[in-house]
């Protein structure tokens, strides 16, 4: 069991069966009065805030949660099939699970899986990664026009604005907290 | 860890409180920082050492000195205090504590404006001689205006949803107080709140016309709490009653040992009218530096080490 004096940014509860991270604490205490723990947390499924003021003797469980790195096989359709390296059992997430990452996502990729009651809740990716630009508009050598960025698509099928020397074939880095393009890689 | 400028900015101010406090004809006096009793308040903790205490405040043995006709002393010393992790929170932190006889909080509260103008007086002219003038103290805070007094009713009444009564009824007092009370204190010159309920005030001395309230009051600057200060409660019999309830609360919540300060209340009983208040000095600091956490102005903090 975890007390309210356990309360600190980063900490995951479990809240009436639900994961929460908490994203905001503070301690506050008026002279001679209680110790109140001001704490603003995350579902870490719904997504949903949640804004209370806890006491001293407010007790919570630890939410149990576990991370497995995982490789990245294939999609077929809207399943996104990922392997246990450990062990080599398989499941799949959803594209709408997977949201925004799927940008990101080729076969082989390793990533981290994070797990809550043995159901996948959400998937880490690493920081960048490198993809094959798989169609670009050739660069106008003498477009006076201004532009310094245009628009690519990556192998998979994420569009992206990047300088005008980039080209087809070429693999480029991207960010994939921003995902945006960070530089083009050289084989 | 403090930088060198910041370390002569902390020296010039604990420097120049002792001055004041000498300039005023206070007696500056040293304690056991470690003690075999603390005192039994329910909510706060005190951090063992062996089979003692660290004092959460030298508040217990300041009386004594008064009870044995010390008439004005002072004292700046390092408390503890189980727990307090926070903004404006530290375990370990330097409280100023200051006691009159003869005098009640009323003389306190002109006791703070005088320290804290001359205060701000000092720091100034010092930042000036050093060619660091563009550092303000205090900065947004106008000091030379008389200090707002406020009661805690009126407070209530002011910016909470709910009335006092309601509040202590419901046991949501502290976090009223924290929520919507305290943003609005102090933001453009120091605000006293003052005369709180008997239940919050376990060493303060009831009001004559009106038993419910203790003639208790906090001081506030930009929000934050700095100083509590109060007329002494100097019946050694109620004394005695208000730490059984105290003693009560602490064993029905935890498992800590606590035992009823004999020899204070023997001393007590020679005590007749005195006033005491306790300042939070890091706090201070950190308000004059315009500083927003209190581990900007410690020599060390927690992550030092």
């Amino acid at each position: 069991m975890l007390s309210a004096s356990d309360l600190r940014k980063g900490l995951k509860v479990q809240i009436d069966g639900n994961p929460y991270i908490v994203t905001d604490f503070e301690f506050s205490k008026p002279g001679k009065g209680q110790a109140l723990y001001r704490t603003k947390m995350r579902n870490m499924i719904s997504g949903n805030q949640l804004v209370k003021t806890y006491r001293s003797n407010d007790k919570f469980e630890k939410a149990e949660l576990e991370e497995k790195k995982m490789q990245f096989l294939y999609s077929q359709g809207e399943e996104f099939h990922f392997m246990d390296t450990e062990n080599y059992e398989q499941l799949f997430l959803t594209r709408e699970q997977l949201g925004d990452n799927t940008n990101y996502l080729i076969d082989n990729m390793e990533v981290e899986l994070l797990f809550y009651d043995n159901q996948p809740i959400d998937v880490t990716l690493p920081i960048f990664v490198n993809l094959v630009v798989t169609k670009a508009d050739p660069w106008a050598k003498g477009d006076t026009s201004g532009n310094d960025t245009k628009p690519v698509t990556v192998q998979t099928g994420y569009e992206l604005q990047v300088p005008p020397f980039v080209e087809e074939g070429d693999k480029i880095q991207i960010d994939t907290r921003t995902g945006q393009y960070v530089t083009r890689v050289k084989e | 860890m403090l930088n060198t400028e910041g370390l002569h900015m902390r020296a010039a101010f604990f420097r120049l409180i002792r001055s004041f406090f000498y300039q005023q004809g206070f007696l500056e006096v040293d304690t056991p920082i470690r003690q075999p009793v603390y005192i039994p308040e329910s909510n706060i903790t005190p951090l063992a050492s062996e089979k003692e205490y660290l004092q959460t405040s030298p508040e217990l043995c300041m009386k004594r000195l008064l009870a044995a006709g010390n008439s004005k002393i002072f004292q700046i010393c390092p408390c503890f205090r189980k727990e307090e992790r926070g903004r404006l929170h530290l375990e370990e932190f330097q409280m100023l504590e200051w006691y009159r006889t003869g005098a009640d909080y009323h003389q306190l509260m002109f006791d703070c404006e005088a320290l804290l103008r001359f205060l701000i007086y000092h720091l100034q002219e010092l930042q000036v001689s050093n060619n660091i003038a563009d550092k303000p103290i205090f900065s947004g805070i106008n000091l030379d205006e008389k200090w707002e007094r406020l009661t805690v009713a009126a407070a209530f009444s002011k910016y909470s949803p709910i009335n006092l009564n309601q509040a202590l009824n419901e046991g949501r007092f502290d976090e009223i107080l924290v929520e919507c009370i305290e943003p609005h204190l102090g933001l453009t010159s120091p605000v006293f709140l003052y005369d709180y309920p008997v239940v919050l005030g376990s060493l303060a001395k009831k009001k004559a016309d009106n038993p419910t309230v203790a003639e208790r009051f906090e001081m506030y600057v930009k929000g934050v709490e700095l100083a509590n200060g109060f007329s002494e409660l100097t019946d050694a019999d109620e004394q005695r009653s208000r730490f059984v309830h105290e003693i009560a609360t602490i064993k029905a919540n935890s498992d800590r040992d606590v035992a009823m300060p004999e020899r204070f209340l023997k001393d007590l009983e020679q005590l007749d009218t005195a006033a005491g208040i306790a300042m939070g000095l890091d706090r201070l600091l950190m308000l004059a530096m315009n500083q927003q956490l209190i581990t900007e102005v410690v020599t060390f903090s927690p992550a030092d080490f």
